[in-house]
């Protein structure tokens, strides 16, 4: 379908569907396998100014937005999906500085981020706080002019990679939510270690790690907004990038459709090919068919985003969930329409299947979309809005 | 070699800051401005003196002066740890061949010191040896090969200039063609003299092999080219063979160079010689990784073989370069070469199909090794290679 | 520095078909590309001015259509580009060729570096680099697997031969060209594509260049191609079919059959 992308958004869809190409399908496999960070890759990102497309102008970025954010994940998650979120994650531990920061921070922090000098990552999850982020047990205690960082956060994106972190941290325990605060912590600051790595199912190739804070003085500079606010920041942050994990869902799944198609018409079984066989042609046509219904939403909310107006945090979630809702499907009838070839790693559509399945469940899991989908509905319609 | 030496009259003052530059003395004023006699030998260095530039060397292809006084064959020998390479050899064969009864091959000998080499050349087939050394000469340098190589034409005029396409020869034969004004054909594969124009048909591939092209060289001289080497076919030693060795000036200016050597580091001394393998064994695309050419490996040893690779083998990592069989990588003529999973684009075609016998393993009957292959076998090499292996291992027990 | 990089267009000898009976390619419908090896000569342009500073200016002659892969060369980062183009250009072969872009080298002024292909993949002669540094009486350096240093006077490279490694220090100006060995060829940038939308190269013919046509194009080429001829087919032998052991001993005879008679 044609989405009427500008010169610049196609720009973006061939750079990324070439460096697909040259350095992401030749190893993705081996580095699945390896559970080892695309550090070179994330190099040709930023010679190839992708970092730059969710940076405004103004600090070195070239400000392109989140329709240009998804065009870019969607066509390298089509590669491979644990490249391309680790891609994406930067944008996410960007958002609370580009949404709320102070133009001293976005000076100091954006422009390496820009020119991918530096890579970023946002730390909210914790062990017993995951969708609930009011659970959240890392305080954050002021002296002086500085903050003193304790806690542990958990599958952390990026973690250990990123040089730059958006934590959300309890200045105030007493008032849950309201009590959360966001901070920049920089690697490299005493207190800050990294934690455990963790050994994934799918997304192999990012990097998930603990953060540990063990009396970490930060700079009071270094809080984004005001105390506080640390819950709504988060929020926002999710609202904006939850359309860049419905991209690489989406990616994901035209990957396994791309996959399946070539397969279909290659094997043939009872002396013909089996995409003649109706069986096959159906689950063919639903797959794409549910692909196209996703990227269309998924492409409308982020034109909603980039225009500016009004809020979008229940099309947010409608496009992330329903688009690593196709992801789950269309990889798993991949992988059937593959047979026995489909479920052995020699073939790529078992990777990615295992990597549709984190799309339903990170960036808030799709039951609680549900909810923050069905909430807006209730309030629209108690305000008369619908 | 069709150069015209200009002084343009209304520019040129008569000063006379030229004829000091010229090492001839080729230069003189009359009626105010400098004009230039015979004995100009066209060598430029007046152009730079001229503070006026009123001196322009043109370089013009073809005139009818280009093509009188050439005579002969010169090969320049390249020389590989001190003795001529094979490459060099096959040169001095075909020379030999092209040249016949009317004309005579000469062997360019650039070294620092030549010891018995000029017999060897005799031997191969040269009539008569130039031989130019110089301690700077040792080895192969880019601007003193050339300044040799210019001076040996220049004052033995031979019709023809063969060097092999080595990696030496493709540095240095188009840099002089330039500076001579003439024509140099690149990596022939073929080369022929038309009976009825004398000329030299120089043929090549080109297009990636798809295209045989026949090139000559019919305005200027000497005609030049490259050959590539392992095509052409050097001749059985002939001690009873004898011939001049005549000893070509090297003057110190000659071996100036702006490239200084500074290290050599040799290859491996395990790398493999393709070209000299009587039974290659090569992997393609089918092979899948390279964890396969393991069998293939197996096989070669018990044929007594190398293990070669197509370009598509290559470019993926599999194997490395030295191994590469086809148009950009080596040209092998075995007495038995078993394709196996190779399709056979006209890119690896061209580097091994003057093998006496090949043998070609492929899963699909369509692909284009089989229009060429001398024995075909369609079949998955994954069954049909290591069923080899052991029906051998069982034949020779 | 001030690097300039000669590039040609060549049609994609991968998808180029063969007209047998006339021994000619059928050129209709295959793609013109960047000639591949033109692509690391860019790279380590680009690389050696990302790190020197500088610009890189790439060079090309060819007919207009030949603009599509200067604007390519920009999108990866060159600074300029010039087209050499001409109807008296037509037909040079490589001394030719290589005395016209030689001539725009040197109208250029300053240039520290030209960095070229290995060899074009059409011609796949690797002759236009050494001729370039012949016209310009500069040295060269062919084959270049690597770079190792650069200065403003000289650099050093890694020339890779039959036998193992040169390692030369050459005085600049000079002439290199440039194996795939030597580096990845970047891949586009935004910016650059961006910027690639609306450049224009520079144009100059015969006359800006001050060539007469007895040193261009068909006229000043000395060789000229007589024929062409498509690659004498060897007939293809027997074949076989059957199962793997089938096969295997139907080779084994073939392969061992002295061995057997012995």
């Amino acid at each position: 379908m044609d989405y009427m992308l500008s010169e610049d958004l196609m720009a973006i869809r061939d750079i990324c569907a070439e460096i697909a190409a040259k350095h992401i399908r030749p190893v993705r496999a081996q580095l699945d396998e390896e559970n080892r960070f695309p550090r070179e890759i994330m190099g040709v990102l930023a010679q190839s100014d992708l970092f730059t497309i969710y940076i405004p102008e103004a600090y070195g970025g070239t400000g392109m937005g989140s329709l240009a954010l998804c065009v870019a994940t969607e066509e390298l998650s089509r590669a491979c999906g644990g490249i391309a979120v680790s891609y994406a994650a930067n944008a996410l531990g960007a958002m609370p500085i580009l949404l709320f920061g102070t133009e001293e921070q976005k000076l100091k922090f954006l422009p390496p981020l820009a020119s991918g000098e530096k890579l970023c990552a946002f730390a909210l999850t914790e062990s017993e706080a995951g969708s609930d982020a009011a659970g959240i047990k890392t305080r954050a205690v002021r002296d002086g002019d500085h903050y003193v960082l304790n806690g542990t956060k958990q599958w952390i994106t990026n973690g250990g990679e990123a040089q730059i972190y958006t934590v959300i941290a309890m200045t105030d325990p007493t008032r849950g939510a309201r009590g959360a605060t966001a901070f920049i912590v920089e690697e490299g600051t005493p207190g800050f270690s990294y934690g455990k790595k963790e050994d994934k199912m799918g997304i192999r190739a990012s990097s998930t790690r603990e953060l540990v804070f063990e009396d970490c003085r930060i700079p009071a500079e270094n809080l984004i907004s005001r105390e506080g606010m640390g819950f709504m920041v988060a929020m926002k942050t999710l609202d904006n990038s939850r359309p860049g994990v419905a991209a690489q869902a989406i990616g994901i799944a035209q990957g396994a459709l791309d996959e399946a198609l070539v397969y279909a018409s290659g094997r043939r079984q009872f002396g013909q090919r089996i995409d003649s066989f109706q069986g096959i042609q159906f689950m063919l046509a639903d797959m794409a068919t549910s692909i196209e219904a996703a990227r269309a939403l998924t492409y409308s909310v982020a034109r909603m985003i980039d225009s500016g107006k009004g809020r979008f945090e229940k099309e947010s979630a409608m496009a992330k969930v329903f688009a690593s809702d196709v992801a789950m499907k269309v990889t798993t009838d991949a992988v059937q329409i593959l047979g026995g070839y489909g479920y052995m790693k020699e073939y790529p559509v078992e990777k990615m299947m295992r990597d549709a399945k984190i799309t339903q469940i990170y960036e808030g899991t799709n039951q609680i979309q549900r909810s923050v989908i069905a909430s807006a509905l209730i309030r629209e319609t108690a305000a008369g809005a619908r | 070699m069709t150069s015209r030496l200009e002084i343009l009259s209304d520019k040129c003052v008569g000063c006379g800051a030229c004829l000091s530059s010229c090492p001839l003395g080729a230069l003189s004023l009359d009626g105010g401005k400098a004009v230039a006699s015979p004995a100009c030998s066209l060598c430029g260095l007046c152009v730079n003196s001229c503070p006026f530039d009123a001196i322009v060397l043109h370089h013009v292809i073809g005139g009818a002066s280009g093509l009188e006084g050439f005579t002969g064959i010169m090969v320049v020998v390249e020389l590989r740890d001190g003795r001529p390479d094979r490459s060099t050899l096959e040169l001095l064969g075909e020379a030999r061949r092209l040249a016949g009864e009317d004309r005579r091959v000469t062997a360019l000998l650039v070294c620092a010191e030549p010891s018995d080499i000029p017999g060897t050349l005799i031997q191969y087939g040269a009539d008569r040896v130039l031989s130019a050394s110089h301690p700077a000469l040792a080895h192969y340098l880019t601007e003193p090969y050339a300044a040799v190589l210019l001076h040996a034409v220049r004052t033995d005029r031979p019709e023809i200039v063969l060097a092999a396409a080595t990696t030496q020869g493709r540095d240095l034969m188009p840099r002089v063609a330039k500076l001579l004004d003439t024509g140099l054909t690149a990596d022939c594969t073929e080369l022929a003299i038309d009976p009825s124009t004398g000329l030299l048909m120089q043929t090549r591939p080109a297009f990636g092999g798809n295209i045989m092209a026949t090139i000559v060289c019919d305005r200027t001289r000497p005609q030049m080219s490259t050959v590539r080497p392992g095509v052409m076919k050097k001749l059985e030693p002939d001690a009873s063979r004898t011939g001049p060795v005549e000893h070509l000036e090297v003057c110190d200016s000659m071996t100036a160079s702006r490239t200084v050597l500074e290290e050599f580091v040799p290859s491996g001394g395990t790398e493999v010689d393709l070209t000299e393998a009587g039974v290659i064994v090569s992997g393609g695309r089918g092979m899948k990784g390279p964890e396969n050419y393991d069998m293939l490996h197996e096989l070669a040893g018990l044929l007594g073989g190398s293990v070669g690779a197509s370009r598509a083998a290559v470019d993926s990592g599999w194997i490395p370069y030295p191994r590469q069989v086809g148009q950009t990588g080596k040209t092998v003529q075995p007495k038995r070469y078993i394709a196996v999973g190779i399709s056979g684009a006209v890119q690896h075609r061209v580097g091994m199909q003057s093998s006496d016998e090949i043998f070609a393993v492929n899963r699909d009957p369509d692909a284009p090794i089989f229009t060429f292959a001398t024995h075909g076998f369609v079949g998955d090499l994954f069954e049909v290679i290591p069923a080899l292996i052991s029906e051998i291992k069982r034949r020779r027990s | 520095m001030k690097f300039v990089v000669a590039v040609k267009q060549v049609p994609d000898t991968a998808e180029v078909r063969i007209d047998h009976e006339r021994g000619t390619l059928i050129r209709d419908g295959v793609p013109s590309i960047l000639n591949p090896f033109d692509t690391y000569a860019l790279e380590e342009a680009l690389k050696w001015r990302d790190k020197l500073g500088g610009t890189v200016t790439v060079v090309t002659m060819g007919p207009p259509q030949a603009e599509a892969i200067l604007t390519e060369a920009v999108s990866m980062g060159a600074d300029e580009g010039i087209l050499l183009t001409d109807r008296a250009f037509a037909g040079s072969d490589t001394w030719a060729t290589s005395h016209t872009i030689a001539e725009a080298v040197r109208k250029m002024t300053g240039v520290d570096a030209v960095f070229c292909g290995k060899q074009a993949i059409d011609g796949d002669t690797a002759q236009t680099g050494p001729g370039i540094a012949a016209s310009l009486d500069w040295p060269q350096v062919t084959f270049v697997g690597r770079v190792r240093e650069m200065t403003d006077r000289s650099m050093v490279c890694e020339r890779y031969v039959e036998t193992g490694v040169q390692v030369l220090r050459v005085a600049l100006p000079a002439v290199i060209t440039v194996l795939k060995d030597a580096n990845v060829p970047r891949i586009p940038s935004l910016r650059g594509k961006m910027r690639a939308r609306t450049f224009k190269p520079v144009a100059w013919g015969a006359e800006d260049l001050g060539l007469t046509p007895y040193e261009t194009g068909l006229e000043g080429s000395p060789t000229k191609v007589v024929t062409t001829a498509t690659p004498e087919a060897r007939t293809g032998g027997s074949i076989h079919t059957g199962t793997p052991e089938e096969l295997a001993s139907i080779m084994a005879d073939l392969l061992l059959g002295r061995e057997d008679a012995r």
